[in-house]
């Protein structure tokens, strides 16, 4: 090794350290450029993305009316079988006997977020919801029913 | 208690190896992977990787699922670039149905692919440069990777796994604000990568550790079937996205990245100049989406004709090749994958040994092993 | 030199002649040694404590983090908890450990550290021991720590605590070189290795400015090599967490662990204070020649505010060290020491030689 690749080496590689120095040194010298978000505290302020999907849904309106008929199509669909649904047969007001839902289980420990029943569904029944603080110490608990106590029909769901 | 102590000292100066166990949990195995390590003192005389730690039986599952169904399954085996995979398999199926999507549905996964491959080379960066001792830039490169999971969020719904295609198309439209944050991300993007060379391409240290370290040639990279970033570090042409084209990689300008050396920094380096070369292709198309439809009309129920389909694609880590066999049901008959990892990881052994155990570190940081993907 | 109004040697001799005068000599001396002991002890572990908080800050602004932010204001008892829980964890037996070489080698470690912080000098006349070869002392004491380190790796039963001894083993004996021979560069130019002296000597000038071309030399193999002497990043091969998981203290825990964890800290206080002292006039505020009125204003601060400000701006640079560089490799670490540092530094101790003898200094 000659003298003067030597001394280049050494103080190129000097000069490339320092150059490194410089990226971190700045960053330390200006926090305004710190990412973090303080989760627990910011939990009013933060808000996900509509589409997010945090957990399966069932739409709701002001009048405790869903759209879900019961046929099925999403538990069909879903490939872990996350969605159980227990349907009834019902008597309309035209006297006529017809399927409707009973209980639709979601089960939030098994689901993964694929949006396929979201999609499938016929009746546009089932959404995805933001709610991302899913942690329960009891796994029971992640066992949903979807349809509220006494909900109904949407009129002119079919 | 003394008689261990003697077997302990003569296996590590002389006579006998010592072997000592790398994972299944080790700071950096990224995942659950174990390597059996034989040493000379410092110097590595063989490694036995043992997989199969995380197999969760992927393919056989894929039997007793619809197509649509497969999708989410094949996001989590390599889950760092989850919507490349899926588009894997769409492409397979529609294929298989003779379907040609819209102009749109390609623009729009093409560009969903390169912010994805994006995404997964800041990843691989900051835990290479974390598996070598500098833990800062594995901050850095989290920050900015953020911003991409952003747009992912917004647009699909998942920051990891997006599940965002579907056989014929896409679950969702593009959001509408994901023109305007892809087209913000892209000058952030580049101011910050001039901070990354700055930081490590640059050091004296890192190209000491990474230059002429884990050699691999061009004939051994082809002869163990190494491709992507690892075996175009070798100077193995092997980008699917040039060779065949799919989607909208046919009409776009990008350059393979080809270099020569075959050690960890070329490796590096090729990652490092894709995510340039990804940033140009989605300048190309970001303002250029036509107009359309998202998906496709598809039957309710996907039946594939009995056949065999065949389809791969150029993942963050090379090539990934699906292989349906079909009966004519609406579950296939059988799913293959060809994941990239499992055949870098078997050039592991051949290019670290007589290196020391730090460079067996830094070789595996430089090859970007999923080992989801691996174990599948 | 010029008026120094903060000397604690009046102060020290007075609380000594109030002892001597209520009982005799031989207790007088037992009781100031036990006294001196004891706050050398809780100083030792509070500066430990705050140090490891302060890495913590450092290095989570550099990484665009918060950092501890929980315990405390801002954060800043977390330390404190840290070590309350690391007292209360159980001393993990591990099986076929050699368990008196096991027990012994954090102790070692930490009185290694402890007896090079004795010597520190914080201001005038607030100094532990002021023995007069304090460089040389500090010199052969801080090597003690390797056979700690050395024992620890080798009595764990476990491989990779092993190598990570034999790396350190092998770190420590040849950068030990480098660091003696850039002090003996400076002690060529103060002529003295006793501390109290050479802070004395830089009332006119600290000797980076005094000593210019070779100081600078020796100051900056100074750093590299001391950084690498206590196994900080990026020469931490012999904890290299992500090759060794943790090497030497791999299968330690609780306040074993703790005081390895400690004596790095305070290894990191003390070198630092030494370069302080030798580079930049320890205590002694910054002085410039004949600028009487300048040297004056300086003068009002204290000097522990200045020996803090010396010794914490040295050791931010440290740490920013280990935030930045990635990790060498064991045989690029001996080819840094053998190839660059040792034949500069020596080359450099002829150039002091020289420098000195031909009066080129200020």
């Amino acid at each position: 090794m000659g003298l003067k690749s030597y001394l280049s080496g050494l103080f190129k590689g000097f000069y490339s350290l320092l150059v490194g120095l410089r990226v971190t040194n700045s960053y330390f010298f200006h926090p305004s450029r710190i990412v973090t978000q303080q989760y627990p505290e910011n939990r009013k302020t933060l808000k996900m993305f509509e589409r997010f999907k945090g957990e399966v849904i069932l739409v709701h309106n002001e009048n405790n009316e869903h759209r879900c008929t019961g046929c099925g199509i999403c538990e069909m669909n879903c490939p872990n079988g996350s969605i159980e649904i227990i349907s009834k047969m019902e008597t309309g007001e035209d006297g006529k006997k017809r399927k409707a839902i009973d209980k639709h289980i979601y089960h939030l420990s098994m689901c993964t977020f694929c949006g396929l029943c979201v999609k499938s569904c016929p009746s546009k029944a089932l959404a995805f919801g933001n709610e991302f603080e899913h942690a329960v110490f009891d796994r029971a608990k992640l066992d949903k029913v979807l349809n509220k106590e006494g909900s109904v029909l949407m009129k002119g769901v079919e | 208690m003394a008689e261990e102590f003697v077997h302990l000292a003569v296996a590590g100066t002389e006579g006998q190896d010592l072997e000592i166990n790398m994972g299944p949990q080790h700071p950096s195995t990224h995942g659950v992977m174990r390597f059996v390590v034989k040493l000379k003192g410092e110097v590595v005389e063989s490694v036995q990787p043992h997989c199969g730690y995380i197999h969760r039986g992927i393919e056989k599952m894929c039997e007793s699922l619809s197509y649509p169904q497969i999708i989410h399954l094949t996001d989590r085996m390599d889950y760092l670039s989850a919507h490349i995979n899926n588009e894997a398999v769409c492409l397979a199926v529609e294929k298989a149905l003779n379907i040609e999507v819209s102009d749109r549905i390609k623009y729009i996964r093409t560009i969903i692919a390169e912010l994805n491959r994006i995404a997964s080379h800041l990843l691989w960066w900051s835990s290479m440069c974390m598996d070598m001792g500098a833990v800062t830039p594995y901050f850095y490169a989290f920050r900015d990777r953020e911003k991409i999971l952003d747009i992912f969020e917004e647009t699909t719904g998942g920051r990891l796994l997006y599940s965002y295609n579907c056989p014929g198309g896409l679950m969702n439209d593009i959001h509408p604000n994901f023109q305007k944050r892809v087209k913000e991300f892209i000058p952030y993007f580049r101011k910050s990568f001039k901070e990354y060379d700055e930081l490590v391409t640059g050091n004296v240290i890192f190209q000491n550790r990474t230059m002429g370290i884990g050699l691999l040639t061009r004939e051994q990279a082809i002869a163990y079937g190494v491709t992507g970033p690892a075996g175009r570090g070798s100077g193995f042409a092997c980008d699917v996205r040039k060779r065949a084209p799919y989607s909208a990689y046919d009409k776009v300008q990008f350059n393979e990245i080809l270099y020569n050396e075959g050690d960890s920094f070329a490796r590096y380096k090729v990652r490092m100049d894709e995510m340039l070369e990804s940033l140009k292709i989605i300048e190309q198309l970001i303002d250029n989406i036509p107009e359309g439809s998202y998906v496709e009309k598809m039957k309710a129920v996907i039946k594939l004709p009995e056949g065999e389909y065949f389809q791969q694609v150029e993942t963050a880590r090379g090539e990934l090749v699906v292989h349906i066999i079909s009966d004519g049901n609406k579950t296939p008959y059988r799913v293959k994958f060809r994941s990239p990892c499992l055949s870098t990881l078997s050039v592991m052994d051949l290019i670290s040994r007589n290196q020391k155990i730090a460079d067996l570190i830094a070789i595996g940081g430089s090859l970007d092993l999923v080992i989801p993907d691996i174990d599948r | 030199m010029q008026g120094v109004l903060y000397d604690f040697t009046g102060l020290i001799q007075s609380i000594d002649a109030v002892f001597r005068a209520s009982m005799s000599d031989l207790w007088a001396t037992v009781l100031e040694y036990a006294i001196i002991g004891i706050i050398y002890l809780v100083i030792y572990a509070l500066i430990g404590l705050f140090l490891v908080y302060a890495e913590r800050k450092v290095c989570a602004f550099i990484q665009v983090r918060l950092g501890p932010n929980r315990v405390g204001p801002k954060g800043f008892f977390q330390t404190i908890a840290d070590f309350i829980k690391l007292l209360l964890k159980e001393n993990i037996k591990i099986k076929n450990a050699d368990g008196v070489l096991f027990n012994l080698a954090p102790f070692i470690v930490i009185v290694a550290s402890f007896l090079t912080f004795g010597t520190v000098p914080f201001a005038k006349g607030l100094q532990g021991i002021d023995l007069n070869i304090g460089v040389f002392f500090i010199m052969a004491v801080s090597s003690m720590g390797v056979v700690g380190i050395l024992l620890g790796g080798w009595s764990s039963n476990s491989k990779y605590s092993l190598i990570g001894a034999m790396r350190s083993g092998a770190q420590i004996v040849s950068y030990e070189l480098s660091v003696g021979l850039s002090l003996v560069t400076m002690v060529i130019l103060t002529g003295t290795m006793q501390l109290s002296q050479i802070i004395e000597l830089q009332s006119d000038g600290w000797f980076i400015f005094k000593g210019h071309i070779p100081a600078l030399i020796s100051l900056i193999i100074m750093m590299i090599a001391s950084t690498a002497e206590i196994n900080r990043g990026p020469f931490d091969l012999a904890e290299a967490e992500s090759e060794l998981t943790a090497g030497y203290h791999t299968e330690y825990s609780g306040i074993k662990f703790a005081f390895f964890y400690l004596s790095e800290y305070m290894n990191m206080f003390v070198v630092s204070a030494l370069v302080a002292t030798v580079f930049f006039g320890g205590w002694m505020p910054l002085h410039i020649g004949s600028w009487q009125a300048f040297n004056h204003i300086m003068d009002f601060i204290p000097p522990i505010i200045w020996f803090i400000l010396k010794s914490f701006a040295l050791m931010y640079v440290i740490m920013l060290f280990k935030w930045t560089f990635p990790r060498l490799r064991i045989d690029q670490l001996l080819k840094l020491e053998w190839q660059y540092l040792l034949p500069i530094s020596l080359f450099n101790v002829l150039l002091m030689a020289f420098v000195v003898y031909m009066k080129w200094y200020f």
